[in-house]
């Protein structure tokens, strides 16, 4: 099926444009404009009409670009994530990509649904929900830049891996 | 120490220094591996 690779490799650009274009908009954007709107009183209008959103595709686009990375790797999901056989480029991207995933859906999701109040919690808990999970937003935003460099290493980068 | 991941820039740069790391890391296991 010579379609599923070019598939593949399509949704998991689109995919990705959207994970990191939202992680990127919640990193350099939201988090000033939270601090500017919660002074000036109007914070609401962001944590109630535009987080959630945001949220919702910056969550689901991570789970679909995984899935497509996975699927273009196909074959050589292990070699990559053994980091074998030529594949330790991309497998060290794969290896970022996961552990930003798990980020998102573990660390990131869960504290952002007590922020936002879409789950019950003390104003502790928000205090302390608030720092984890704006620590992992910014872990993955420090991870997004070698994950890009090894995801996006073709023929440009074999020169530099001395291949 | 101030965590760098609490600015913006120090999350950029840590992002950097990582990405060189990994770089040589990766470079080694290619150049060891012959391929």
């Amino acid at each position: 099926m010579d379609y599923v690779p070019a598939l593949a490799r399509w949704i998991h650009f689109l995919a990705g444009v959207m994970w990191i274009g939202l992680l990127y908009y919640f990193n350099f954007v939201q988090v000033a404009a939270m601090k500017a709107a919660t002074a000036d009183g109007t914070a609401a209008g962001i944590s109630k009409h535009v987080a959630p959103r945001a949220l919702l595709f910056f969550r689901w686009a991570a789970v679909v670009t995984w899935l497509a990375g996975a699927a273009l790797l196909s074959d050589k999901f292990v070699d990559a994530f053994l980091l074998r056989r030529g594949m330790a480029g991309i497998g060290v991207g794969a290896w970022l990509g996961t552990i930003m995933l798990f980020n998102v859906w573990v660390l990131i999701w869960p504290n952002q649904q007590k922020i936002l109040g879409l789950k019950p919690a003390t104003d502790e808990e928000k205090t302390k929900a608030r720092r984890v999970a704006f620590l992992a937003s910014r872990t993955n935003t420090m991870l997004s830049i070698p994950m890009l460099f090894f995801m996006a290493g073709g023929w440009s980068h074999r020169a530099i891996f001395g291949l | 120490m101030k965590n760098p991941l609490d600015s913006l820039w120090g999350t950029v740069i840590s992002g950097v220094i990582l990405t060189a790391i990994l770089y040589a890391i990766v470079k080694s296991i290619l150049a060891s591996a012959g391929a």
